[in-house]
């Protein structure tokens, strides 16, 4: 049997002559070893359907509970935020705005949540087989888009009531979707590591996502920001998913060109430092769990 | 011969203490924010205490060709485990380094990443993928792994009913379909019947004639005998033999057993008082460790070295089965013994036990003064057929035949 030298790792879908598996004390850097991660794509999948799986055990509840949290949500704050205070919405009817708002944030909430704490949720598997732990976070901010989807549909009936006819830029809605998961993935990357080794983070992190929660645009809409600060404002990348997504399903309101910019540049900064950083920091991950 | 596993000066050193591993972020940060100040102040900074961290594994190297199956041995903590995990990638080593040829498949626990919340079904997938099995593949080999596993008609139950020697089958089954250039095996085959695990070993040697490697972590000699042909021995994170099986797991069980003359003085004759060994004498099968029918007499008799002679002791001896239950226990008093070496001979009529691994502990005592108290290291194999419920959880710990039939009950009684 020939044994070809590569540098990368043994590729698990490869069912040619063996790769040389060079097991060594600590990587490099910059070593984010891609080719490794989409060897092992298909785990993602699996890691999916398996929390979807016990997720939706029992169907209902799971599509119920999908629904009704931004529902739920979404009239306290049309009675308190809309009615009792009146804030302004940009034009749109408060439970359209506050709708649209509140899925991806939403989604982003519990994304970040789930990627957080999956290394240690998982810490069974992590400490017992190999695969490269980036899966892990990639496969947490998957499952949230179901619930997402789900509770979009409900968006589509509020809109119609309010006479509000959905867009035809609709179709760029998922791009918005897109750039609040890449969001949560980059938090997730830096925090799921930072939350394994430190055990204190975990305190934390509810007050990381409720002061993230203020300085985006789900109460009220980014035109409130004053001029001045709005780019600074724009580097948070959920800035750029809800006004995103808020205005290319409503077609209320400028379209967010430059706000979108600035989010998705800070989007990539976020994402490729967290998976250094993750990759840095993953080979300690099974002896501190 | 092309080399599968090259291992050099593989080291690893961990922290001391399971709880202080969680470091708190709050006191890194403190230590980082006073730094600049105490280097202002010129103080030095914190030692790192060398103390505080141990070797587990310390400069291993061994070359493994395809196609051996080399076991490893050694007490508990001795660094087995960690070896296999350094070369499964699940942690990195702290210096040195290791070639791998080939596809690893591990199994180090059972029903690792098993979700009780699934089904078998669903779990042999979520396994298989974890183990780095790609969709179509399991597709294509889901049957041979279902009919290995011996779960057919509970493949779509949750796990969470299934007992752990059927759990330990499906895992078995799931990694032992990898088609794994290299398995690494860890403790696995303690679980489970005797048949499954004689199944199990039976598939091994099959991989292994395949010209794949296996390595193969046991505390179970007769496992390691009946499968290894070579056997590397690690003792406090080093390594201590590697040769033959049969020359290494004897020189193992002798020090084990105390009868080693350099067993650093321990449990040899013409010490203080202290029991050196054990064996079985079943029918025409002197000697032994196992037992082959449990529902046959036979005779289990302790070596012990008598000191200085004892007018009346108490001799207690008891049977604990692999997740410590106490199956039997029995005492005697009033034994006087000259000094010298003795058998101390049990016989009894059956043992009627599930198949299974069982040790035993015996002890002697003078007027409530314990002299010595013994937990026999090489364990006791019950090697019967198992005449109970075919689905272990509910096969109880004695394993009696039962005849079953039905009449239609008396009129009187209904």
């Amino acid at each position: 049997m020939s044994a070809t030298a590569t540098d990368t790792g043994s590729a698990a879908t490869s069912a040619s002559a063996p790769a040389i598996t060079r097991i060594r004390p600590i990587g490099g850097w910059f070593d984010l070893n891609l080719r490794e991660f989409w060897a092992y794509r298909e785990l993602i999948y699996f890691f999916v359907w398996k929390d979807l799986k016990v997720r939706y055990k029992q169907t209902f509840v799971g599509a119920a509970w999908a629904v009704l949290q931004p529902t739920a949500t979404m009239i306290l704050f049309t009675v308190f935020f809309g009615g009792f205070l009146g804030l302004p919405t940009g034009g749109l009817p408060d439970p359209v705005f506050y709708y649209a708002s509140l899925l991806p944030w939403s989604y982003f909430q519990g994304a970040v949540t789930t990627a957080t704490n999956t290394l240690i949720d998982n810490q069974g598997v992590v400490t017992k087989i190999y695969f490269p732990r980036l899966i892990m976070p990639v496969s947490a901010v998957i499952p949230g888009l179901v619930d997402l989807l789900i509770a979009s549909s409900i968006l589509i009936v509020i809109m119609l009531v309010y006479g509000v006819t959905p867009a035809i830029t609709s179709f760029l809605a998922p791009l918005f979707v897109l750039l609040a998961a890449c969001t949560a993935l980059g938090v997730g990357l830096w925090l799921s590591v930072i939350n394994a080794a430190y055990r204190d983070v975990r305190i934390v992190i509810p007050f990381i996502i409720q002061a993230w929660f203020f300085v985006s645009p789900v109460l009220y809409p980014a035109e409130s920001v004053p001029k001045a600060f709005r780019w600074v404002y724009s580097l948070n990348p959920l800035t750029g998913a809800i006004e995103g997504f808020r205005w290319s399903l409503t077609g209320v309101g400028n379209p967010p060109g430059q706000t979108v910019i600035i989010s998705s540049i800070a989007v990539a900064v976020l994402l490729l430092t967290g998976a250094l950083y993750f990759r840095r920091r993953e080979v300690m991950i099974a002896d501190v769990i | 011969m092309t080399i599968s596993i090259e291992a050099r000066g593989l080291s690893k050193r961990y922290r001391i203490g399971g709880v202080e591993r969680y470091v708190a972020l709050r006191d890194i940060i403190t230590n980082k924010l006073s730094a600049p100040a105490r280097r202002l102040r010129g103080e030095p900074a914190p030692e790192k205490k060398e103390k505080e961290t141990f070797w587990a594994l310390e400069d291993i190297s061994f070359d493994i060709d395809e196609g051996e199956i080399v076991g490893i041995i050694g007490r508990n903590g001795a660094g087995k485990t960690t070896l296999l995990k350094v070369l499964t990638r699940i942690t990195r080593p702290t210096k040195g380094y290791a070639n791998i040829h080939g596809r690893v498949g591990s199994l180090l626990e059972v029903g690792t990443g098993f979700h009780p919340e699934l089904t078998g079904r669903e779990n042999v997938y979520f396994n298989g993928g974890i183990l780095g099995m790609t969709k179509r593949e399991i597709d294509s080999k889901f049957d041979e792994i279902v009919e290995f596993a011996e779960t057919g008609r509970f493949i779509d139950t949750v796990v969470k009913r299934y007992s752990s020697g059927m759990q330990v089958r499906l895992a078995f089954a799931v990694a032992a379909h990898l088609d794994p250039e290299i398995l690494l095996v860890d403790e696995v085959l303690t679980v489970g019947d005797l048949k499954f695990q004689r199944k199990c070993i039976e598939k091994m040697a099959q991989v292994a004639e395949s010209g794949r490697t296996i390595l193969f972590v046991s505390h179970q000699m007769n496992q390691i005998r009946r499968l290894c042909q070579r056997v590397i021995w690690i003792d406090q994170g080093r390594m201590h033999r590697d040769g033959t099986t049969a020359r290494v797991v004897s020189e193992y069980e002798s020090a084990a057993n105390a009868l080693d003359a350099e067993g650093a003085g321990a449990r040899q004759a013409g010490g203080p008082t202290q029991f050196i060994g054990w064996w079985l004498k079943e029918g025409e099968r002197e000697r032994s460790h196992e037992l082959e029918s449990s529902r046959e007499p036979f005779t289990v008799t302790f070596l012990l070295n008598v000191d200085k002679p004892l007018a009346s002791a108490h001799v207690g001896v008891t049977l604990r089965d692999s997740v410590d239950t106490l199956v039997w226990g029995n005492g005697e008093d009033g034994v006087a013994l000259p000094s010298g070496v003795h058998e101390l001979s049990f016989s009894l009529p059956s043992m009627p036990l599930k198949p299974g691994h069982y040790r035993w502990q015996i002890s002697i005592w003078e007027s409530s003064k314990m002299l010595d108290l013994w937990d026999a290291t090489t364990e006791l194999l019950v090697a019967t057929d198992p005449v109970t419920h075919w689905i272990d959880h509910f096969a109880g710990v004695m394993s009696i035949p039962a005849s079953f039939a039905t009449r239609p009950a008396d009129k009187a009684d209904a």
